[in-house]
């Protein structure tokens, strides 16, 4: 994947930098909005990762609005030390995907970065999901795994919705918190593991080949293959 | 800090009223200018009437009688049964009533000849029929002012009828000199009314202004006083209000800073010491990277301890209200029961759940369900296998109640006040996992809601309520 990153902080930008080809992706670096609008508009990228504060003159936001004002579509992800829910808000209405507020995990960033991608690619409606021989019928909201029927609560199904829709990428509790329960805080209690587990129990348990992968540090990942 | 001081480089925004009005700078000045003009503008609209309506008054009474007379007499005067005799005999008669009503009369026949009447002769320049005149005349010998009026008689004879006016040009004197002292006096009253104002503006706004001063100088102690008069008073409530939430406010700051230099002191020496142990005596390759992930969740912890408490200041600010909405907590707050009503049974615990809609409240959905969160994450973190959890929810009294109560150690009575305070920790609490802001920021979310947070003792355990007014 080719990711643009615009970030001013020598130290962050290197480190993310590094990560994300560490992780196989293509990089392209700016340190300022006027560079960052520049390649932005002008090569083609998967997706940006976007500073809110920027030096020379056009900030993350003015940056954001330019490039959706000239119909430009990448997915954009916010990186931000304003970490208020209104600075949240703003930069969403702005056009942005996703936001994470400073400091972050790296874990953290390259998960919502690949999930954004992959966001952008499944524009259809899908009525099926399939991981392995883990299928979901998105209509009959019905789950099988090789010739058995999987039953599961409301909450569960949306939970493996989720990371079957995500399937192949890591996801993080935050994530899983934010796009499954619809909450924006991390509450001290290790609430998603314990859901996490409930749900392997009945698509992984009776079954030879785990599909759902506990990633150290980082949160959880369902795939066919071993990690 | 940056933010804020982008913030505060905006221009004032100062009102400008336009033209000359702007000379005037005082307000004081202002009121008593406008009253000034009020009050001559009025007595210039009443002079004016007062004059118009008397003088108006007495002309057209004159006017009438003269009229009114003329006719008598000019009919006497028509043939077939008229003549000059019987016109001045009636003039006679007039004359000869005892009351001087005034009346002027003067007769003459076709040889410019004096018939009867009481004027000497014929008034210089009184040449045209049947127009108002108003002429010096010499009535009996005496000199007069009248209103005169002639009339064409057959066989060129010709009639004057008129009043003498000396008195109602008297009248006229003595109003215009009445108005002209009037007006004086009224300019006078205007002016020291205007003053009277304007002193009295300066003594309201003085007490205002010599508190608010001090305020500004740095003593929040002071308050506006009250009973000046009802407008000052109702501002000097909203300034006072506006005072009292600085100074909380302030309070606030000044806690969280005392909070975060003593608080995350340890956690920072803590991450501190680890990593140049780390760096001093760590033999191998898995014991550095051990040190560094330990250091690592070490700064989390710092982080999350930061984000609560600017998540606690960003509710005590009150500027989350602007996203306030109608909303009903029963399905969050089932949400909320499914989503830890799991971990309860992994950890061996009961989580009895009693939620009745409907539970009406205006207020913001995520910082209910991150309060009940904070509630419940206390809760199971307090409790031990087999205990039981309860979450309860009602409308009753116009007021939505949460209730989560657990069978833990509780907090002791003495403690329960302090216990919402930032980083405050109970004896029973120091040794478990925590910042000490969960209940500091439950407090924080009931309070922006105006609603309260209280702490009961459960027999044992504690049981947290919160109460949010009802939106119905």
């Amino acid at each position: 994947m080719r990711i643009l990153v615009v970030e001013d902080d020598k130290d962050v930008a290197g480190f993310v930098v590094k990560g994300l080809r560490e992780a196989g992706h293509t990089v392209e670096h700016a340190d300022n909005g006027r560079d960052g609008l520049f390649l932005a508009a002008s090569e083609n990228f998967d997706a940006i990762i976007l500073d809110r504060m920027l030096p020379g003159g056009i900030d993350g936001l003015r940056l954001m609005e330019t490039l959706r004002a000239q119909d430009n579509a990448t997915p954009v992800l916010f990186l931000s030390a304003l970490g208020q829910v209104d600075d949240r808000v703003k930069g969403l209405k702005a056009g942005g995907d996703d936001y994470l507020t400073k400091p972050f995990a790296f874990a953290e960033l390259l998960a919502r970065v690949e999930a954004l991608t992959r966001r952008g690619k499944t524009d259809g409606p899908m009525t099926r999901l399939t991981v392995g021989d883990l299928e979901m019928d998105l209509l009959s909201r019905s789950v099988r795994r090789g010739d058995q029927k999987i039953e599961l609560q409301p909450r569960e199904f949306r939970l493996l919705e989720y990371l079957m829709r995500h399937a192949g990428q890591v996801v993080t509790r935050t994530m899983l918190l934010e796009g499954v329960w619809d909450y924006h805080f991390d509450p001290q209690t290790n609430v998603i593991d314990v859901h996490v587990s409930r749900l392997r129990q009945k698509i992984d348990k009776p079954f030879e080949l785990p599909l759902l992968h506990t990633v150290r540090n980082a949160g959880y990942m369902l795939r066919a293959e071993e990690v | 800090m940056k933010r804020m001081a982008a913030d505060s480089a905006a221009p004032p925004g100062v009102i400008h009223a336009p033209g000359s009005w702007r000379l005037i700078r005082s307000a004081g000045r202002r009121f008593a200018v406008l009253y000034a003009l009020m009050f001559g503008v009025s007595s210039c609209l009443l002079a004016v009437s007062l004059w118009y309506s008397t003088i108006g008054l007495v002309q057209r009474q004159v006017e009438n009688a003269i009229h009114s007379d003329d006719l008598a007499l000019t009919a006497l005067a028509q043939p077939p049964d008229g003549n000059l005799a019987e016109v001045a005999e009636a003039i006679a008669t007039r004359l000869m009533t005892p009351a001087d009503t005034g009346g002027i009369y003067l007769l003459v026949d076709g040889a410019n000849k004096r018939v009867a009447g009481n004027l000497d002769s014929w008034p210089q320049g009184l040449t045209q029929m049947n127009v108002w005149y108003q002429l010096p005349v010499t009535r009996n010998g005496a000199a007069s002012v009248a209103l005169l009026r002639a009339e064409a008689l057959p066989d060129g004879a010709r009639l004057i009828v008129g009043r003498d006016v000396r008195v109602r040009a008297q009248l006229w004197r003595v109003l215009r000199n009445g108005l002209i002292w009037t007006g004086f006096l009224m300019v006078g009253l205007g002016v020291v009314g205007a003053i009277v104002i304007r002193s009295i503006f300066r003594r309201m706004v003085r007490d205002i202004s010599i508190t608010s001063r001090a305020i500004a100088k740095g003593d929040l102690s002071r308050r506006l006083p009250l009973g000046v008069g009802e407008e000052f008073d109702e501002l000097a409530v909203i300034i006072n209000d506006m005072l009292d939430r600085i100074s909380r406010l302030m309070d606030g700051v000044r806690q969280v800073s005392n909070a975060i230099a003593h608080d995350l002191r340890t956690p920072v020496t803590r991450a501190r010491a680890r990593l140049e142990d780390a760096a001093l005596h760590a033999e191998s390759k898995e014991d550095m990277q051990a040190a560094i992930e330990r250091a690592i969740q070490d700064l989390d912890g710092i982080v999350g301890v930061f984000e609560a408490l600017l998540r606690i200041a960003e509710i005590e600010a009150g500027s989350r209200r602007a996203a306030f909405a109608p909303i009903d907590l029963t399905q969050t707050l089932w949400d909320m029961d499914e989503l830890y009503r799991a971990v309860a049974e992994e950890r061996g615990l009961h989580l009895r759940a009693v939620i009745n809609a409907p539970l009406p409240i205006f207020g913001d959905r995520e910082l209910v369900q991150q309060a009940v969160a904070n509630l419940l994450d206390n809760a199971l973190k307090f409790s031990t296998p087999g205990m039981t959890i309860d979450l309860s929810a009602r409308l009753e009294d116009d007021v939505v109640q949460i209730v989560v109560a657990d069978r833990g150690p509780g907090i002791a009575p003495a403690d329960r006040r302090r216990a919402t305070e930032r980083f405050f920790r109970a004896e029973a609490a120091r040794s478990t996992a925590g910042s000490g802001l969960g209940l500091a920021l439950v407090s924080a979310v009931a309070q922006l809601h105006n609603g309260t947070l209280q702490l009961f003792d459960n027999n044992p355990g504690l049981r947290a309520v919160i109460c949010l007014p009802s939106r119905e």
